[in-house]
């Protein structure tokens, strides 16, 4: 395993090598979104694609350039090097214009459209091992796992070296789904469904969000896959699949009872309690996600506790309204939610 | 028994007196010459490429750094779908087929007009009338925003309730009467107003490419009109075409959209190929090498761009089957393109090129377009495709389309015939200067969009986070939007600068070779007093030709001094075959227009009985200005 993949890892930076120098950043593979840092086997195929078809698209724009600069530099000469007129030209455009582009467009039609293309295409279910639904909301993802009772939102668990069957639908608009590191976009259309392959082949938190444009706040409907070992994926799924634990401090239980009490459990799931509405997302487990709003916000005390007293700053827009809570109301609440892990 | 012949000054005279149009501003109202029209045409797209240019420069402000709030989200939304449908559909098309077209095709012909004027004077008022239309919601705080190809749910009145989705469907069904009514005019014009002997074979590259803009143009404005017809009548009268439940789907507004929006890439494109074919034999000194190749290319860029429209939506989740068809029609469009480009690049080698700033936007485009058909070609790449679609990556391949392909020659063609227009010389330093500010900015502008989008920037974010890697690309596009900016201001200060107080051009500086600089610059309002005939492809640099058309008016021949006349030819040959009598100038058109706009204000605020009253008014007026005018 560790073998290819340093091979693979060989063979992008002898591409890289290959690159002119203006793209610094992508050569080291950095950027939490970038497309050319594959963390899968489909992925990597399509950066490979990349790597060729830009080194072939510098050599066209040169080709094109020297022509160019042919003409200012022979400004004053007529006909072209080698004294060809206009029968040498307009075989020259025939040959460069048509045969060239017909041999090497079908070259990369066979290889993109047909190899990549199988490659990377949604799956067949019975060649993956777990099944995971995804669908968009204005503005956050509802994530299920068939089959358990497990449901979150904007965490997409998976576990490395699995393949995984996505599943993608939408609530409302269209949404679409995408993590660059692993596979192509899928959108998420009403009426539709979807699927992609998923195939982590290391462990890390691999970033995405919506790629269709789904009105006021598209730019913050961010989501992340976590990819982890299959040990760790199953411990977490069994917990997500339980009910909430039970506030355990008085402090937590007031939290639990304002939940209830207020406009919360009006929109919020939080399984084992009275809270059963599914409009925003479940938050049996919220305290073990590591974000909130969609990969807004840090999952802290502070950002939890602002967000809850005025969603409407940080996203505006936002579903979520204001509620009009007192300052020990958002303390007991934000206390509750931490516990529910 | 013959009479003399009286003296040149006389019949031109006569010719002046006849074609002679209302002063003041109640002449620009009524007219009906295609020069003023095309200039009516010009200044306003110009004015909407301004508004659309301020619109980017508040976006690319906003996304200089990350987490800013210069502007909230529905602003930025607004302002994003503004700038998109402003550019598409109030200043590039326009500017194409409505100014260099209007202006330019009856005078490279040889005729006097359009085939009809008062129809072409109609699609300018309902271009500006649709124009200020659409902005109005903006100023009414009932901006667009749903992205200017309006999606649907989102377009829907579930999910946006406001007008801005109203304001944008009528304003486009509004604004595409004027495009037809252009393309409709510059194919007839085309087909039967050429000089006796433009055959087919000596038609200019540039009538060829709007040729191939305007017939595609009229195929593709339907489906577009269709599906804005279907949204507002879900909106407004609730059918449910693209409602899952009731048994519709929001793919119809894809499919139809696209068979629409993608031939729309190649009406934008298509007259700058026009301008850049014109441009190059004049700065190069010699003919077009492969030009019979280059006129097909242009055609079939237009034929070919009708089957490719899905590939705008590779991850809708279409059938492998389809996928592949749209890819394969993708990599088949590219080599009408490369042909053209070769062409065009040899014509430079094979000649003795003067390097002046025409020719230097048109080297520009051409860097522009490879750059931007380069990307393009990925895009044919399912797989990659689907990865780089909906990021920036694409904002970047489509403005170096439309920007580095369609506005440069643009912009190359305003320096190139300003001298015509305005019987005035621009200043080539400034110019030059001006070329360079442009041409580095647009680079910086759109280049780093190519990065940010591989490193998973998506479009139409009116924010982003810090720590993706994507901060310093914007900021180097918003410096290059900036410098960008200060090229199109110094370019628009030579201009009018020179337009003041510019060295006298005469008819043919730059010795071109099309029948536009065989007349005075600025032409008079009958174009030509003598209606040329052609004997080559290149008629400007046929000596004996313009001679024998100089004796010819001494002879007083071909002169049709009695009324707006001009005489027609046969579509192939360019025979001549009979002589038309051509209308003059009418308050009609303008009277249509405003008739039109209240009849869409009125579907807008939904009294939809008052529209159909101002309906049959408009058809009451349109049959009104049929009336048969008095006799000269």
């Amino acid at each position: 395993m560790t073998g290819t993949r340093s091979g693979a890892g060989r063979a992008r930076r002898r591409l890289q090598l290959l690159l002119p120098l203006g793209l610094p950043l992508l050569a080291t593979g950095c950027g939490r979104e970038n497309l050319l840092d594959p963390a899968s086997p489909q992925q990597h195929k399509i950066a490979t694609l990349w790597w060729v078809m830009m080194g072939v698209a510098w050599f066209g724009l040169a080709l094109i350039g020297f022509l160019l600069a042919l003409g200012w530099l022979r400004r004053k000469r007529e006909g072209l090097p080698g004294g060809g007129g206009d029968r040498v030209a307009t075989a020259l455009v025939v040959g460069l214009g048509v045969a060239a582009p017909i041999v090497s467009l079908s070259a990369l039609f066979v290889w993109s459209d047909i190899f990549v293309m199988r490659a990377t295409s949604a799956p067949n279910p019975s060649s993956t091992s777990l099944t995971v639904e995804v669908t968009g909301h204005q503005w956050w993802w509802e994530v299920r796992y068939p089959g358990t009772r497990a449901v979150t939102a904007n965490e997409i668990h998976i576990p490395v070296g699995a393949r995984v069957n996505l599943v993608g639908k939408t609530a409302d608009v269209i949404h679409s789904f995408w993590i660059p590191k692993l596979n192509r976009k899928i959108d998420l259309i009403p009426g539709r469904t979807n699927r992609i392959v998923l195939e982590a082949t290391r462990a890390g938190r691999f970033r995405g969000q919506c790629y269709e444009y789904c009105g006021l706040q598209h730019a913050h409907m961010g989501m992340e896959v976590v990819a982890e070992s299959p040990a760790r994926f199953r411990a977490w799924l069994a917990n997500m699949a339980k009910d909430a634990a039970a506030p355990s401090t008085s402090m937590q239980r007031q939290g639990r009872e304002a939940f209830l009490n207020e406009a919360c459990s009006g929109c919020h799931q939080i399984r084992g309690t009275d809270a059963h509405a599914r409009v925003g997302p479940d938050l049996t487990h919220v305290a073990s996600r590591a974000t909130i709003a969609a990969l807004t916000l840090p999952n802290e005390t502070g950002t939890l506790a602002g967000w809850i007293v005025d969603p409407q700053h940080d996203k505006p827009g936002a579903r979520m309204p204001a509620l009009d809570l007192q300052g020990p109301e958002v303390q007991a609440l934000v206390a509750y939610l931490e516990s529910l892990r | 028994m013959t009479v003399l012949a009286p003296p040149v000054e006389e019949r031109v005279e006569l010719l002046d007196r006849i074609w002679e149009e209302r002063p003041g501003v109640l002449g620009w109202l009524t007219t009906v010459d295609h020069k003023r029209i095309g200039l009516l045409f010009f200044f306003t797209s110009l004015a909407f490429f301004a508004a659309g240019g301020v619109e980017a420069l508040v976006i690319r402000t906003q996304l200089a750094g990350p987490d800013q709030r210069l502007v909230g989200p529905q602003t930025f939304n607004e302002l994003m779908t503004m700038h998109g449908t402003t550019m598409i559909f109030l200043f590039v098309v326009p500017m194409g087929l409505g100014a260099f077209g209007n202006y330019l095709v009856p005078l490279m012909l040889g005729a006097r007009d359009l085939a009809f004027p008062r129809l072409n004077a109609l699609s300018y008022w309902i271009f500006l009338a649709s124009g200020l239309f659409i902005y109005t919601g903006l100023f009414v705080g009932q901006g667009p925003d749903q992205g200017w190809f309006s999606y649907v749910p989102l377009a829907l009145k579930q999910f946006d309730p406001s007008l801005g989705p109203d304001f944008y469907a009528l304003g486009l069904i509004f604004n595409g009467l004027s495009t037809t009514a252009t393309a409709i005019n510059l194919v007839t014009t085309i087909f039967k107003l050429r000089a006796p002997g433009m055959s087919l074979n000596r038609l200019p590259l540039f009538c060829y490419a709007q040729l191939a803009a305007a017939g595609s143009a009229l195929i593709l404005l339907p489906p577009l009109t269709l599906d804005l017809v279907l949204l507002e009548l879900q909106r407004k009268a609730g059918f449910h075409f693209f409602d899952v439940a009731a048994g519709g789907s929001p793919m119809l507004w894809q499919h139809l959209f696209w068979l629409f929006g993608h031939p729309e890439v190649y009406l934008i494109v298509l007259p700058a190929f026009g301008i850049t074919t014109s441009i190059i034999p004049t700065f190069a000194k010699r003919k077009m090498v492969a030009a019979p190749l280059v006129a097909l290319a242009e055609l079939l860029v237009a034929f070919i761009g009708f089957g490719v429209w899905a590939h705008h939506m590779f991850s809708t989740g279409m059938p492998t089957s389809a996928l592949v068809f749209f890819a394969a029609a993708t990599f088949m469009v590219v080599i009408p393109s490369t042909v053209q480009i070769y062409a065009w690049l040899f014509t430079v080698n094979l000649g003795r090129p003067e390097f002046r700033t025409p020719l230097l936007f048109v080297g520009a485009f051409i860097v522009f377009f490879v750059i931007g058909g380069l990307s393009g070609i990925m895009f044919a790449a399912i797989p990659f495709d689907q990865a780089t679609t909906d990021t920036y990556f694409v904002v970047a391949h489509f403005h170096f389309i439309i920007f580095g392909a369609a506005v440069f020659p643009i912009l190359g063609g305003m320096f190139y015939w300003f001298p015509k227009v305005t019987g005035r010389m621009y200043h080539e330093g400034w110019a030059k200067a001006s070329f360079w500010l442009t041409f580095s900015g647009t680079a910086l502008t759109f280049f780093p969009m190519h990065i940010a989008g591989l490193l998973g920037m998506p479009r139409r974010v009116y924010t982003y986070p810090h720590g993706l890697g994507w901060d310093g690309y914007n900021l180097a596009e918003t410096i290059g939007g900036f410098i960008l900016t200060a090229g199109l201001v110094l370019i628009a200060a030579n201009l009018v600068f020179s337009r003041l107080r510019g060295a006298p051009a005469g008819p043919n500086p730059f010795r071109g070779p099309t029948l536009e600089w065989a007349t005075s610059s600025p032409p008079p309002p009958y174009n030509f007093a003598v209606i040329p005939t052609v004997r080559s492809e290149y008629p400007g640099w046929d000596d004996e030709a313009l001679f024998e058309d100089r004796r010819r008016l001494e002879r007083g021949l071909g002169t049709y001094p009695d009324g707006h006349r001009q005489p027609e030819a046969t579509v192939r040959d360019a025979y001549p075959d009979d002589v038309a009598d051509m209308p003059s100038e009418s308050g009609w058109p303008v009277a249509v227009a405003v008739l039109l706009s209240l009849m869409f204000a009125l579907t807008l605020t939904s009294h939809f009985v008052a529209a159909g009253v101002v309906a049959g008014l408009a058809g009451l007026a349109a049959a009104a200005w049929l009336w048969k005018e008095p006799a000269e």
